[in-house]
């Protein structure tokens, strides 16, 4: 049996970011708790806080489930996290401007040419243009796996437009109404400062023609997609407007808002829709969702797009295996946060060492997201691990492989009462003038017992996550 | 504020006055069908009903025959029927749901409950529910959505709108509501000013909760002339259509004092009003109350066409 890394006792010892924790639980009757979970529910119920997953039907309005159980950190810990994710996030933006630029990481030959220049995600459109500062992901989201107290591997990087973060923030607001009490007895690193964190990056990288205090907005698909609710509450936190695709135009080299006053020029986009739906006229001819001429208003400065197009080459599946190598090509630095071992079913050798081990691999498609078509080797049936090895000799430079990580657990609340789960952790670091990263993130835990698949859509959780000051 | 933003909230208030009517109208149908009704049948009132609700085709197709017990199913539980109750709170719902940022988590408590409730109320066996208890339960609902919004929201634009639909809908609503009077008596001119007549003009009263408020204005007999006059033309009576029409003016007037530019729909507001105030109770009576309440209906659509063409497409520059 792996033996997993247990984030509260370590050999029959409480870890010290719990030792407070432990008589918190130890002091709850069970009726109690039950009744403390049904209010978190309730309260993120009425919020509208919910979650509506692509294509399953049913309830619309689902609530990811929330483990009222915290996820702890010392300050010793976090600060060597931040560290790394601030190093990965300077470094995955590098790599951007020299791949919009001159290349020289593909000259070096420290990656193939053919990974960055003929992946999906590289805009061939935005090559020589240069954004502002030369920021391209304005908003980065690592997701980190833990397996021993030192040990933190970066499952994934999110260049584009990472979600999840107003539950991290939705997740303390409602900690600190239920429990005000563990909140006076640790003294624990506020994450509110986020909005403001994100509202002053986003207004630092304001286009070269706008000579006045930026006006920010974000661009959201529309309230049929399943993270409106974060794009609306984070324009409420920020004070700016949420639009949708036709609420903008395009006229004299600018883009301006449909008000009740008449046009309103528009400085700084954060957009959460993906590249090929920002411009009917540029990418997809039949996008709805986008602003026609919005992409030539970009190139000549009129406004910003954060993250800007193109940022997804940074995140490819197949581009991460060679992150380390751009921290150090360009920071020239050891990189602090380790990458899981990935096999390249692109690679002759390599794809027949997965197909050879299947059944103790994890294996992902290059481009999915949200634990969809994905294969835990361990945990699947034969039939399952059979149709994987076909899709994988069909198309093998759609997939990668990694190790069945023996991913850390802390205590969460179960049916049963408290019992280890496995957890991920998703911090945001935000990059602008400043690199900023607020003390804390998104934990996401599987609430299956030995499952390893964290993702909401495969019946996940949410943890609020604590970092606890000095 | 963006337009689609001010086209949300004009809808929400749309919505919810809009519920309520619903409700207000099957209360009407409940009292009308329990009088003896001079031989046309139950039937007829219900049909008139539903003519005056503007669900008539809807609810033939899909039923047939107006069966009291499918009807109050239909306005009330029928999200087919785009002007049932749970339609009109279900769509606030998500208006607001929409447009989150440009409201107080009050109001969107209190919408948000509305929907929450309703979706409870329809899971419970219909024999369960009273009718009585599920207008009156719609009725607090709006108030309590309006309560919000009055004690907690911004007086901006946003706040202009918000009022601009509730009042273009109630004016709409009221001058329907009083026309199932009209369809209701149509087979027989005779009933005038009959006993019947005077129960059903009663019957009017009670479905805007204005009973009491009526003898206070009016005293003494209840009469027909008096009740048209209360309904329509009495600016104390917060549901007349002089009412309703005042407030989408006064609104309209703040929208262009905040914008400083005003347009063709303060204009016609201003006319509405005037040709109102004007008005006597024989006038209508003698352009036929039936007459007159469709015209004002057709006036207050064109002046909702002038708010949308100046505030809410977009187009505006």
């Amino acid at each position: 049996m792996t033996n997993y890394f247990n984030e509260m006792y370590d050999a029959g010892k409480v870890r010290e970011p719990y030792a407070r924790l432990e008589g918190w639980t130890k002091d709850m009757p069970a009726e109690l708790r039950q009744m403390k979970q049904a209010e978190a529910e309730a309260l993120f119920r009425r919020i509208g806080i919910t979650f509506a997953v692509y294509g399953e039907g049913g309830d619309p309005d689902r609530l990811i489930p929330f483990d009222m159980f915290p996820r702890v950190f010392t300050q010793l810990e976090w600060r060597r996290l931040e560290r790394g994710i601030k190093q990965r996030a300077r470094a995955l933006n590098a790599f951007l401007l020299d791949v919009y630029g001159r290349g020289e990481i593909v000259r070096a030959g420290k990656i193939p040419a053919k990974l960055v220049y003929q992946n999906e995600a590289f805009e061939r459109a935005v090559t020589g243009f240069t954004p502002p500062r030369g920021i391209y992901s304005h908003i980065v989201g690592i997701d980190l796996v833990r397996t021993g107290p030192d040990d933190f591997y970066v499952l994934e990087d999110n260049c584009r437009t990472p979600s999840g973060v107003s539950y991290m923030l939705e997740n303390r607001e409602i900690m600190m109404r239920m429990f005000p009490q563990i909140f006076r007895e640790n003294r624990i690193e506020p994450v509110d400062g986020y909005a403001d964190a994100l509202r002053r990056t986003l207004a630092s990288v304001a286009p070269a023609k706008c000579d006045r205090e930026p006006t920010i907005a974000i661009l959201t698909p529309g309230h049929f997609n399943s993270a409106y609710y974060e794009h609306s509450f984070l324009a409420d936190l920020m004070g700016v407007e949420l639009v949708e695709g036709a609420d903008l135009f395009v006229e004299g080299g600018f883009v301006w808002m449909r008000t009740t006053e008449g046009p309103k020029k528009l400085d700084v986009i954060y957009r959460r829709i993906d590249d090929a739906f920002l411009d009917p006229l540029c990418f997809r001819p039949d996008s709805m969702l986008g602003v026609p001429g919005l992409m030539d208003v970009y190139r000549s400065g009129g406004v910003s797009i954060c993250s800007a197009p193109g940022a997804g080459v940074a995140d490819d599946k197949a581009v991460y295996t060679f992150v380390p190598e751009m921290v150090r090509f360009y920071l020239g630095e050891e990189p602090i946060l380790q990458n899981v071992p990935t096999w390249q079913c692109a690679k002759a050798d390599e794809c027949k060492y997965v197909l050879e081990n299947l059944g103790d691999l994890v294996v992902k498609e290059v481009h999915g997201s949200g634990g969809y078509g994905m294969l835990v080797g361990p945990k699947s049936t034969k039939e399952q691990i059979e149709t994987f090895r076909a899709k994988i000799t069909e198309d093998p430079d759609n997939y990668i492989a990694q190790p069945t990580l023996a991913l850390s657990t802390t205590p969460t609340f179960v049916e049963e009462g408290i019992a280890p789960r496995h957890v991920d952790l998703r911090p945001y670091c935000l990059v602008g003038e400043k690199i900023e990263l607020v003390p804390g993130g998104l934990t996401r835990v599987a609430l299956t017992e030995g499952s390893l698949v964290v993702n909401s859509s495969q019946g996940g959780g949410v943890k609020d996550t604590w970092v606890l000051a000095e | 504020m963006l337009s689609r933003t001010a086209e949300n909230l004009f809808w929400i208030a749309r919505y919810i006055e809009r519920a309520e009517t619903m409700a207000r109208l099957l209360e009407v149908g409940a009292r009308i069908a329990l009088m003896p009704s001079a031989g046309h049948g139950y039937r007829s009132e219900w049909e008139s009903l539903l003519q005056a609700s503007g669900t008539s085709e809807g609810f033939a197709a899909k039923y047939g025959d107006p069966v009291q017990r499918n009807i109050e199913s239909y306005l009330f539980f029928d999200r087919d029927n785009p002007s049932s109750v749970i339609s009109c709170i279900a769509r606030a719902r998500e208006n607001a749901r929409i447009v989150r940022t440009a409201m107080t988590s009050q109001v969107w408590d209190a919408l948000n409950m509305a929907y929450q409730e309703i979706r409870q109320l329809e899971r419970k066996p219909r024999s369960e529910l009273e009718l009585t208890e599920l207008t009156e339960w719609v009725n607090r609902q709006a108030a309590l959505v309006r309560g919000t919004m009055d004690a907690t929201l911004l007086r901006n634009d946003g706040y202009s709108f918000l009022n601009l639909g509730f009042a273009l809908e109630r004016a709409d609503n009221t001058a329907r509501l009083i026309d199932v009077k009209y369809y209701v008596l149509l087979p027989s001119v005779d009933f005038v000013g009959s006993g019947l007549d005077n129960y059903q003009w009663q019957t009017l009263l009670r479905a805007f909760s204005a009973t009491r408020a009526f003898h206070w204005a009016y005293g003494g007999e209840v009469t027909a002339a008096k009740i048209a006059h209360f309904l329509i033309l009495n600016r104390q009576s917060p549901r007349s259509l002089i009412s309703a029409t005042n407030a989408a003016m006064e609104h309209l007037d703040e929208l262009s004092h905040n914008y400083h530019k005003s347009g063709p729909a303060q204009m016609r507001a201003r006319a509405m009003l005037g040709e109102l105030a004007e008005t006597r109770t024989e006038d209508i009576f003698e352009e036929g109350l039936h007459e007159f309440l469709t015209r004002f209906i057709r006036e207050v659509g064109e002046l909702t066409e002038m708010v949308h063409n100046a505030y809410l497409s977009g187009e505006a520059r």
